[in-house]
């Protein structure tokens, strides 16, 4: 039997719906604006009013993942002609392409930059989530002396802006020799993540009745057993969401990866801005590497959102 | 075979003492119920045999060996929670063969077993599901096949069918006992149903605030019971206790209840029988069916007046007004037509209990 509705209900639907459609467009435009000026040809790029519609290229990513080396001449219509694709792309036409090693097209800073994010950031979350599960089950299960106490002053860490200490971690860095390294912004994200990712994870772990482990005791099973083969796929669902909330806070730090890092280490929010360098910005390419950017964050949400989404209470437990 | 004794037990938690001084001996294959109410230590004594909780002195004994110092893993004990405690991301055939998995049994053993436990249940049809698509009877059988599939040394069981509805629970109480019959294991089982405990129990242990009350049969308790806290404990309706005084009246007993103005009539053996504790503080015990109705005077019977009639089916339980205090009696159904009828009592000497008021101890009167 069909649910009967007054008007003023089927109004106020619409009109939800229509508030609902707002408020996705108004959070995707801007997305939308990147992937598009991402595949856009340079001279469209900053137009007004913007376009809308174009016949997309990949020339953007072309020149985001390529530098061009000096020259001295126009290259020959014989070399251009010879020349692959790509190469063309970069030179835009009529510049000459050197072959002797040294000025040939080359592999840009960017994948680098994007290899480092990704090392930092996968590391620094596997780091935060897998001490901080520790932490939060210890705190959970156990009876720790002044353990309110001890979990305020976890939680006391993120109670000032990080920033604040970047001039004094960038000396301490420098004098121990761990400024722009890998390790050393491995060790700063997790430091940063920790008391979040310990306070996340001690809720969803308080939720996950402890009769299960004692269970698994009884069943034979020593305490680190019953932890890794009861409460850890208990507390997926909580990994997961730790996990993708630590990932994002890694992957688009900007301030310490500025001071810490210039070139060995560098990741890609300090090095796409500096992109735009002198002269005029070539927006396209700043686009590309924005986009490329913003993909591995959206596909590890997107591996995850069952988890994510999954509620915690299964059924298997009568209160 | 497996004995297991407890000397001395004390338990505290922080400033509480949850076992006080606790002495038990179970022997081989018996079915052992702690009852009591809640927070009268019970499931702390079994998680303590389970080894989940530490004790803080005394002695836990398996087969003859102190195991207190032992993990809850190498105790080769069973427990079932209430909770049920299924591993909910494993389906019934795993939660089953989870504990086979822990003793390096191979895969076909294991498939032997978990197979003949869950013939045993009647759960085979259930192995692929997951717990949470399961009803509560099932969930049950699932945790008591988890428990019996290892053959261990003992059961514990801390009431396990205190979440299912009532109907479920009586379903499942038959089979717990058909279960044992059949597998005949040493089983402790915790409650805080007298009925699940008398029904169930080789022996009742019946616990009060950390102080083991009384040990026997289900028999022995209901009949015997050596004190006040077992005597309203066990039994349903709850036993009738009044202060009493005892008198010597023409060559019998006559005990009177309250401030009613006429006794019950005793056989004279009673005043020798109470040993000098006649002219002190009395309770008298009487349970509901000691408590004698008839609609026409009688000798012996006194008159008194029916106050309240609950009507239960199978019989009645009637208010009866002796005095200022109220006797319950159990009478058959429709037996008193209405409240407000003059009928007449007495209590049947041989059902009556006289307990010391001071101490609220039994003073092993029968006649």
């Amino acid at each position: 039997m069909a649910a009967v509705r007054t008007s003023s209900e089927v109004a106020f639907n619409r009109a939800a719906i229509v508030a609902v459609l707002v408020v996705t467009i108004i959070f995707l435009a801007p997305i939308y604006w990147i992937a598009s000026t991402a595949f856009k040809p340079r001279n469209l790029a900053t137009t007004i009013p913007p376009t809308i519609v174009f016949q997309p290229e990949i020339s953007p990513f072309v020149k985001l993942f390529t530098k061009r080396s000096q020259l001295r001449s126009p290259p020959t219509p014989e070399e251009y002609a010879a020349a692959p694709w790509w190469e063309r792309v970069v030179f835009d036409g009529g510049e000459k392409i050197v072959r002797d090693g040294k000025g040939a097209v080359q592999w840009s800073g960017y994948p680098n930059r994007f290899m480092n994010s990704l090392i930092v950031a996968i590391t620094s979350t596997v780091l935060a989530v897998g001490m901080g599960t520790f932490t939060a089950y210890g705190f959970s299960r156990f009876r720790v002396k002044g353990e309110a106490d001890l979990l305020f002053f976890i939680l006391s860490t993120r109670m000032l802006p990080p920033v604040v200490v970047a001039i004094p971690m960038f000396l301490m860095y420098r004098a121990v020799g761990l400024n722009d390294s890998h390790l050393g912004l491995i060790i700063l994200y997790t430091a940063f993540n920790l008391s979040f990712s310990v306070w996340l994870m001690k809720g969803f772990i308080d939720e996950i009745p402890k009769e299960y482990e004692e269970a698994a005791l009884v069943d034979g099973y020593t305490r680190m057993e019953a932890f890794f083969k009861i409460v850890l796929p208990e507390a997926a669902t909580g990994i997961a969401a730790t996990a993708v909330f630590c990932f994002i806070t890694a992957w688009n730090e900007y301030a310490f990866a500025l001071i810490m890092t210039n070139r060995r280490a560098q990741t890609a929010p300090p090095f796409i801005p500096s992109q735009v360098g002198s002269g005029l910005p070539d927006w396209t390419v700043i686009a590309a590497g924005t986009f490329l950017f913003l993909l591995p964050v959206a596909i590890f949400t997107f591996l995850l959102r069952n988890h994510l989404l999954r509620g915690m209470s299964f059924g298997a437990i009568r209160k | 075979m497996t004995q297991i004794e407890l000397r001395g037990v004390q338990k505290f938690f922080g400033a509480v003492q949850v076992i006080k001084d606790l002495n038990l001996a179970i022997n081989d294959n018996e079915f052992i119920v702690l009852l009591g109410q809640s927070g009268c230590g019970k499931t702390t004594t079994l998680r303590a045999i389970a080894g989940l909780e530490t004790i803080d002195q005394g002695d836990i004994l398996i087969d003859g060996k102190p195991v207190q110092h032992l993990k809850a893993a190498d105790r080769d004990i069973a427990m079932v929670f209430q909770s049920f405690s299924l591993y909910p991301h494993m389906n019934v055939y795993e939660n089953i063969a989870f504990p086979l998995r822990a003793t390096r049994k191979s895969r076909s053993e294991i498939d032997t077993e978990v197979r003949s436990v869950a013939k045993t249940l009647q759960i085979t049809d259930l192995l692929g599901k997951k717990p949470s698509a399961l009803s509560g009877g099932d969930m049950q059988r699932v945790a008591i096949g988890r428990a019996l599939v290892r053959r261990p040394k003992a059961m514990l069981m801390d009431e396990p069918i205190g979440a299912l509805d009532a109907k479920l629970r009586e379903e499942m109480r038959a089979e717990i006992k058909r279960l044992h019959i059949k597998q005949g294991s040493t089983s402790i089982y915790v409650t805080h149903d007298q009925i699940e405990a008398m029904s169930l129990a080789d022996r009742i242990v019946i616990m009060h605030e950390g102080v083991l009350q009384q040990v026997g049969t289900p028999d022995e308790v209901y009949s015997h019971p050596a004190n006040l806290f077992v005597a309203q404990f066990v039994g349903s309706p709850v036993m009738n206790v009044a202060e009493a005084k005892v008198a010597e009246k023409a060559s019998a007993a006559s005990v009177t209840v309250g401030d009613a103005t006429a006794g019950f009539e005793f056989p004279q053996a009673l005043l020798s029988k109470l040993n000098g504790h006649a002219g002190g503080q009395l309770t008298l015990g009487i349970r509901p069916e000691g408590v004698l109705v008839r609609r026409e005077a009688t000798d012996g019977f006194l008159p008194v007046e029916a106050q309240i009639i609950e009507p239960l089916g199978s019989f009645d339980i009637v208010d009866l007004k002796v005095g200022s205090k109220m006797l319950r009696a159990r009478t058959k159904s429709g037996f008193i037509s209405g409240p407000g009828e003059k009928v007449y009592a007495r209590i049947d000497p041989s059902q009556a209990h006289f307990f010391d008021a001071a101490s609220g101890k039994s003073l092993g009167v029968r006649l």
